[in-house]
């Protein structure tokens, strides 16, 4: 099952990166170019995903709406992770009041619940894609942070970072070199389910209208197929599954590269 | 137990002293100016100034803070919108909230744990692959989708259950299903994996060696195990329905705290924004507090390893 999973899931992630990549020349029509006259036609030979409210072809804007997605989730993974992994292996290696600080701040974080933190900050910064990775990034690299402490916390004890440490090497050059290399497999896999936390998170706000602006996105178009469910159920459906395949392929991924990476280790 | 009640509730008060740091922070965060955000570009000066001086941003910062935490304090903090103040709005609001968590949690436990058990006692079978993909499932249907499916099934198309408001039951029905169905995913889950655990005990052996019926040992010594965990993730996760309400509140109309910061928001009422946010931020807190010290009243186990 995990091994199908993977391979499952690396499929949807390629895929959702080359439609990304492919928009403009896998839409059959450019997501802005409106029709008011077809307005809220359903799915036909033309336009097979239907039209929303102001003719444009839903297709086309799902397909561009897979760019809003991937790059907020690989800006946002990226950010976060890099953040994350700087705080956490300093805080980690070196210990001591810098690692109070880092842990207290990560407290305070935490106490926030998932989106919550994220809406607001969207809110004062107003909506726009800039906005919405800082947001979420701002919350992101905190589970990076926790994840890199707990493992560096483990690994600068081992004989190899000892014998490294006794050879002369600075700190710089013991995380850098040694520590992040051992600590890697746990990121790549927070990294992955990261991903979909975040596509998941991007269409939430766009939901609530605090994503971004003119571009077409997953969770806006939901917002505005809301309006419309009784006479265009089409316009809330083909946004919502493509939210759910993408996020549903990143678990699998995630899951499979969990098994894959570090239930082997833990086993030995 | 009572040293390590008071160190617990210590523990908790940097926190909540450090969100409500962070919520104030919230309205300095916007580059630029934060009255020319929340009444536009058009407005004109002696509005502005008006607005500057009703939310003491033309106070220095220290000033600023101290008047935020009286005015949190003593309930004076005013929502610019409904010329109210935010406690008044909040209070009134989160009884909503409340009960559309707790619907989802009950809702979510009475199919979760029977799930669960099932899966673990059938390990292997369908039963336990059909528990597994509806888990992985419930954790990817993001819940602004749910919502509006079960709208167009339940009240659109067979016209069972109403559309949105808040009233008996019949309204309570399908915000209940949308929010608790995440969760729901992830205490089957749990439900499986801990009783799997407990059943893998060696006491569970010595009981069945004593004779006893294997319902009674999964019901009075196996379950019995599994049941600290369980209640943990219970309580967090209805830490975690809090910040879900928002969506759903949203998608149902349904009169919560969720809502309200939504509205807060549309109307730009920052304020009311720092009122709603810190006020689930504070329940989400206390409600965590609250499990890990019925955790530890449940597993005495728990506090003595925290005293070594």
């Amino acid at each position: 099952m995990s091994r199908a999973g993977l391979i499952l899931g690396a499929l949807v992630a390629l895929l959702l990166v080359a439609t990304a990549l492919l928009a403009p020349a896998l839409a059959p029509y450019s997501p802005k170019q409106q029709a008011l006259c077809d307005g809220l036609h359903g799915p036909s030979a033309q336009h097979w995903l239907g039209q929303d409210k102001h003719g444009r072809d839903v297709l086309s804007r799902l397909i561009y709406g897979a760019r809003v997605s991937a790059i907020v989730g690989l800006a946002t993974v990226t950010i976060s992770a890099l953040i994350g992994i700087l705080v956490g292996s300093l805080s980690g290696y070196f210990g001591g009041a810098l690692d109070q600080l880092f842990m207290r701040v990560v407290d305070v974080l935490q106490a926030f619940p998932g989106i919550l933190l994220a809406i607001a900050l969207a809110a004062v910064l107003g909506p726009s894609l800039e906005n919405v990775i800082l947001a979420l990034s701002i919350l992101g690299w905190v589970g990076y942070a926790r994840l890199v402490r707990g493992q560096v916390l483990v690994e600068r004890e081992k004989d190899y970072v000892q014998a490294a440490r006794a050879l002369g090497a600075s700190p710089g050059r013991i995380v850098l070199r040694h520590l992040l290399v051992n600590v890697s497999a746990p990121v790549i896999v927070q990294a992955t389910f990261g991903m979909a936390a975040a596509i998941l998170a991007e269409a939430s706000l766009s939901f609530l209208g605090l994503g971004a602006q003119n571009l077409p996105s997953w969770g806006a178009m939901l917002n505005e197929g809301q309006s419309f469910l009784r006479t265009a159920p089409y316009l809330s459906i083909f946004p919502g599954l493509a939210v759910l395949v993408t996020v549903l392929g990143f678990n699998f991924l995630g899951d499979g590269l969990r098994d894959l990476y570090l239930t082997p280790r833990s086993r030995a | 137990m009572r040293l390590y009640l008071l160190k617990r509730l210590l523990l908790t008060l940097p926190v909540l002293i450090g969100a409500s740091v962070l919520v104030f922070l919230f309205i300095h965060l916007i580059p630029g100016d934060p009255v020319e955000v929340m009444l536009g570009e058009s407005a004109s000066a002696a509005d502005r100034a008006a607005l500057r001086h009703q939310l003491h941003l033309d106070e220095p910062l220290s000033v600023q803070f101290g008047l935020f935490f009286s005015g949190l304090a003593t309930g004076k903090l005013e929502s610019i919108f409904y010329h109210e103040p935010v406690s008044r709005k909040v209070f009134a609001r989160l009884g909503a909230t409340f009960e559309l968590a707790l619907a989802a949690m009950a809702l979510a436990c009475l199919f979760a744990i029977p799930l669960g058990i099932v899966a673990a006692l059938r390990r292997g079978r369908w039963a336990d692959s059909l528990s597994t993909g509806f888990a992985l499932l419930g954790v990817s249907i993001p819940n602004f989708w749910l919502g509006p499916m079960l709208i167009l099934v339940f009240s659109l198309k067979l016209e069972w259950l109403p559309v949105s408001g808040r009233g008996g039951l019949f309204h309570l029905a399908l915000p209940a299903l949308t929010l608790g169905l995440a969760m729901a995913a992830l205490l089957s889950r749990m439900t499986r994996a801990s009783l799997l655990e407990a059943l893998s005990e060696p006491h569970l052996t010595a009981a069945r060696a004593r004779g006893l019926s294997e319902p009674r040992v999964i019901l009075k010594h196996a379950l019995r195990n599994a049941g600290v965990p369980i209640l943990t993730i219970i309580g967090l996760q209805f830490g975690a329905l809090l910040s879900g309400a928002i969506i759903t509140e949203t998608i149902f109309a349904w009169p919560g705290l969720g809502r309200l910061l939504i509205e807060a928001i549309q109307t730009r009422d920052f304020p009311l924004v720092q009122g709603s946010v810190l006020a689930i931020a504070l329940t989400y807190v206390m409600v965590n507090l609250i499990t890990d010290l019925l955790y530890t009243a449940v597993d005495p186990r728990v506090r003595l390893e925290g005293r070594a």
